[in-house]
């Protein structure tokens, strides 16, 4: 009899995760995704979309059953309640499915409203924030725009420096770059975690004349005095303030009792089981690993997990290990970008912005739906 | 867990973190601490030594210590506001 595997959370870690193990285990497993929503929307998407490189979303949204090997099974139900100890994830609808082993990747949220006057503030952290935020940068014409960080962890670490650069050249098309002054609010006394990338990053803003402030995370925001306030003490007026919301772990992860800290899974850092159930597993967001919250490194834990429960079903020792790969692409316009890769024991090296790493982003972006979830690479 | 005189309330393990990084995971941590409470955290990334206690002071918080134990830095800090 077919062993069940219940993956719970349809984003890329998830749907990598059911279509490589219905490939390894066809006979073997009863894959079963369960996903709130029918629809996939690829979220590095949500960044074009703002600065209006993206505005037929089409191009980033797909019906998730499209992207799945016919032999998964397809839910689409909202997870409210795992129970760890009887194996059993139970379902919005009523439904209860029982599992062999069960996969959580159930993301992150946003929760801006913890930032006190968050409603003064626009994020490309959603789709319906992405198009207000594109909005207001239409209407922008001259003044300060702030982009910060208002909680700690957030997806894709690199994401508002990016967008910065992003900015520089969204205005230099428009032709009032001369008009409006970028502001970087940086969590770090850098302007990106790992020294050596901070170095490249740092220059390229110097270049763009984007000020930096160093250690400025936000805390709260003024709407009427229109400022922006770190926990560390200070201030900046802004015109637009483009602030990366809080996040936190899926609803049902903290009603379920197994997050921490805002709803984060703790798992092994190597084999992304949870604490002492070894037929539970967490990958992406929802872990409370020290990786970036980041497609990339849901893609490459979901092969790990789906190699550690095909290996396991079929009587073999899972010996698949997660080396805390992450790779990443950040565009910083004018047809340049940086590429960086890194795992647990190597760091990532002083990268250099080139067209090259520029056309590797685009390949990425096009190969997602047809090769990255697919588990093909 | 005791670290001489101060009990340690949280433990972050941010070793082979190169992104958030071990200052981000930090900064998580305080969030989401009591004042009062102690918060160690496992460093092997050589930027920790100087953004930690950088930003531990900017941010008004107390750095109790920091010690070398053989292949990573334990940072103790304190959150005191």
């Amino acid at each position: 009899m077919p062993k069940k595997v219940v993956i719970v959370g349809g984003g890329t870690g998830g749907t990598i995760t059911a279509n490589v193990l219905a490939r390894k285990a066809s006979k073997e497993a009863d894959t079963i995704l369960v996903c709130n929503e029918s629809q996939h929307i690829y979220q590095p998407g949500y960044l074009y979309r703002a600065l209006g490189e993206i505005m037929d979303e089409s191009k980033i949204i797909r019906e998730e059953r499209k992207l799945l090997d016919r032999r998964v099974k397809l839910v689409i139900d909202e997870a409210v309640k795992i129970d760890i100890q009887n194996r059993v994830v139970s379902l919005m609808s009523g439904k209860q499915l029982e599992y062999d082993y069960l996969v959580i990747s159930t993301g992150s949220r946003i929760v801006p409203e913890e930032v006190p006057g968050y409603e003064a503030s626009y994020h490309f952290y959603s789709l319906e924030g992405a198009r207000k935020l594109h909005e207001a940068l239409e209407r922008f014409k001259e003044g300060v725009i702030a982009v910060g960080i208002g909680g700690i962890p957030y997806k894709c670490p690199p994401a508002p420096a990016e967008f910065c650069c992003l900015l520089d050249y969204y205005f230099t098309r428009r032709g009032i770059r001369d008009r409006v002054e970028i502001h970087y609010l940086s969590p770090l006394p850098r302007t990106f975690p790992h020294e050596a990338v901070a170095e490249a990053i740092t220059e390229m803003m110097e270049r763009k004349r984007i000020h930096w402030h160093p250690m400025f995370n936000i805390e709260s925001v003024d709407p009427e005095k229109k400022t922006v306030n770190s926990l560390e003490g200070e201030s900046l007026r802004f015109d637009l303030l483009v602030m990366v919301p809080p996040h936190k772990g899926a609803e049902v992860v903290e009603r379920s009792g197994i997050g921490v800290d805002g709803g984060w899974i703790p798992v092994d850092k190597h084999t992304l089981q949870y604490k002492d159930y070894d037929e539970v597993y967490a990958i992406g967001d929802a872990t409370n690993l020290p990786v970036s919250k980041s497609g990339a490194a849901a893609h490459f834990e979901g092969k790990i997990v789906a190699d550690r429960i095909s290996s396991e079903i079929m009587g073999h020792e899972p010996r698949a290990a997660y080396d805390g790969k992450v790779i990443c692409f950040c565009d910083a316009g004018f047809k340049k970008a940086i590429y960086m890769s890194f795992n647990y024991e190597n760091p990532p090296k002083k990268p250099r912005f080139s067209y090259m790493w520029y056309l590797g982003k685009q390949v990425v972006n096009r190969s997602y739906w047809s090769l990255i979830l697919k588990g093909y690479i | 867990m005791n670290r001489g005189e101060y009990k340690v309330d949280k433990v972050v393990d941010a070793r082979g973190s190169h992104c958030p990084g071990p200052l981000m995971e930090l900064i998580k941590a305080i969030k989401n601490t009591e004042v009062g409470q102690v918060v160690a955290v496992y460093s092997t990334d050589s930027g920790s030594k100087t953004d930690i206690p950088l930003w531990v002071k900017k941010a008004g918080h107390e750095l109790i210590g920091v010690y070398d134990r053989g292949g990573y830095t334990e940072f103790i800090v304190k959150k005191t506001r």
